[in-house]
């Protein structure tokens, strides 16, 4: 599962705290890796392989789920 | 648009009961439904959809036998494709969240290792592009050749359209399999791609087929096409004769022309599935993408045991899957037996 915890929404990139992110989560819980930076928002590069994925910031550095699945 | 007027509410025609029909025809010929007939079986109401999965499971152990093929996929190149495909997240053309990335060779090999300890017998190393170019092809080259000496699985590509030149090159890799979707009817594809033609794809099918590699073409169920045109659609696959299937559902990614479209109905999906094996009673018939926001757990057991005969594991290409194990555990539950590598060869 990805999560949503920051200041922004990993998968819409709008601000956490504002709107209603109920199918974000949704969509982050069964098949989204996270495409915002939580922390700032912005795009990240991210790499999907068939266990896991990869996620980086080009600030906020890398975040991986790949060693948990 | 399919004429139909001795049609009943039940799925009982001219023809008699289409299941009855599809029960001898399919069942015992072996041959499969044609669009008028897929387009009755897409028509059943709701509450034949028990029967009809049920028949499309004896029509898969009747004809492909019991075995279930397990396959891994991978994005080498992801995101930045110069095509318009209106469902794909990758299109550079579109405000997608996807963000250009490629896959080391060291990467891809560990995730051809990962895939084969999970029983996978095909590894699938995709690319975003229109058609590869050179310097794509030899990295085609390096990583077919890494992955055949230190992993025991068949490999696969899937990297767009192709030039008689490069399938030769790709045959003479060693690649087992071609994957390149049509996607759906050949009537409904201007609506879905404009960048190039449903033709075009269907002339690399076909030196795919010549050059010796099998042939993998689906499609997505859920782009706003009727049922007439997924009945057409069942047809002209099952014209070209692919060795597998794979079975997409729509997953509406932002920024996407088709973000705004509804994730296809189970029920809907689950017929779906059980024409296209009707269509289809020989071929390999892959769950791919968008099961899971389609079908859920419940539905995935319900197509395992509704005319599919093989299952992409793991994760996609830009979204993600169920974990392996939870598959595997599937199967194991619904005691189906996955295709061993010695028997694909």
């Amino acid at each position: 599962m990805t999560t949503t915890v920051g200041t922004f929404c990993s998968f819409c990139g709008g601000e956490a705290a504002s709107g209603d992110h109920e199918h974000c989560r949704a969509r982050l819980s069964l098949i989204d890796p996270p495409r915002y930076c939580p922390e700032c928002g912005r795009r990240m590069v991210v790499q999907v392989d068939p266990m896991g994925w990869t996620a980086r910031c080009s600030r906020h550095g890398e975040t991986t789920n790949a060693a948990q699945r | 648009m399919t004429t139909a007027s001795t049609e009943t509410a039940t799925g009982t025609t001219g023809e008699g009961d289409i299941l009855a029909v599809a029960r001898e025809q399919v069942l015992e010929r072996g041959e499969g439904l044609s669009e008028a007939q897929v387009l009755e079986v897409l028509r059943l109401p709701a509450e034949r959809l028990t029967e009809a999965l049920a028949l499309a499971h004896d029509v898969r152990m009747r004809w492909c036998g019991p075995d279930i093929e397990v396959e891994g996929i991978v994005s080498l190149k992801t995101g930045g494709c110069p095509e318009d495909c209106h469902f794909c997240s990758q299109s550079g053309l579109f405000d997608s969240p996807v963000r250009a990335a490629w896959l080391d060779k060291d990467r891809l090999v560990e995730a051809a290792k990962q895939t084969a300890k999970t029983g996978a017998t095909e590894f699938c190393i995709v690319a975003a592009v229109r058609g590869p170019d050179e310097k794509l092809m030899e990295q085609i080259r390096v990583g077919v050749a890494a992955i055949r000496a230190e992993v025991d699985i068949n490999v696969a590509c899937s990297l767009g359209m192709l030039t008689q030149d490069q399938v030769d090159r790709l045959a003479a890799m060693g690649v087992h399999r071609y994957n390149h979707n049509l996607e759906t009817a050949r009537s409904h594809f201007p609506e879905v791609v404009t960048t190039h033609t449903w033709e075009e794809r269907w002339e690399t099918l076909q030196m795919v087929r010549a050059a010796g590699m099998e042939v993998c073409c689906g499609g997505i169920v859920g782009m706003g096409e009727t049922l007439e045109q997924r009945a057409e659609f069942a047809v002209q696959l099952a014209e070209l004769e692919p060795d597998e299937v794979p079975m997409n559902f729509l997953i509406p990614n932002p920024g996407t022309p088709f973000a705004h479209l509804e994730v296809p109905q189970g029920p809907d999906a689950l017929m779906t599935i059980a024409a296209f094996r009707l269509a289809m009673p020989k071929t390999v018939l892959r769950f791919a993408g968008g099961r899971e926001l389609t079908l859920g757990d419940l539905g995935a057991e319900q197509g395992m045991l509704g005319g599919i005969n093989a299952i992409i594991v793991g994760n996609y290409l830009t979204n993600l899957g169920r974990p392996a194990e939870q598959d595997l555990e599937m199967l194991d539950t619904l005691k189906m037996p996955i295709k061993a590598l010695n028997d694909t060869l």
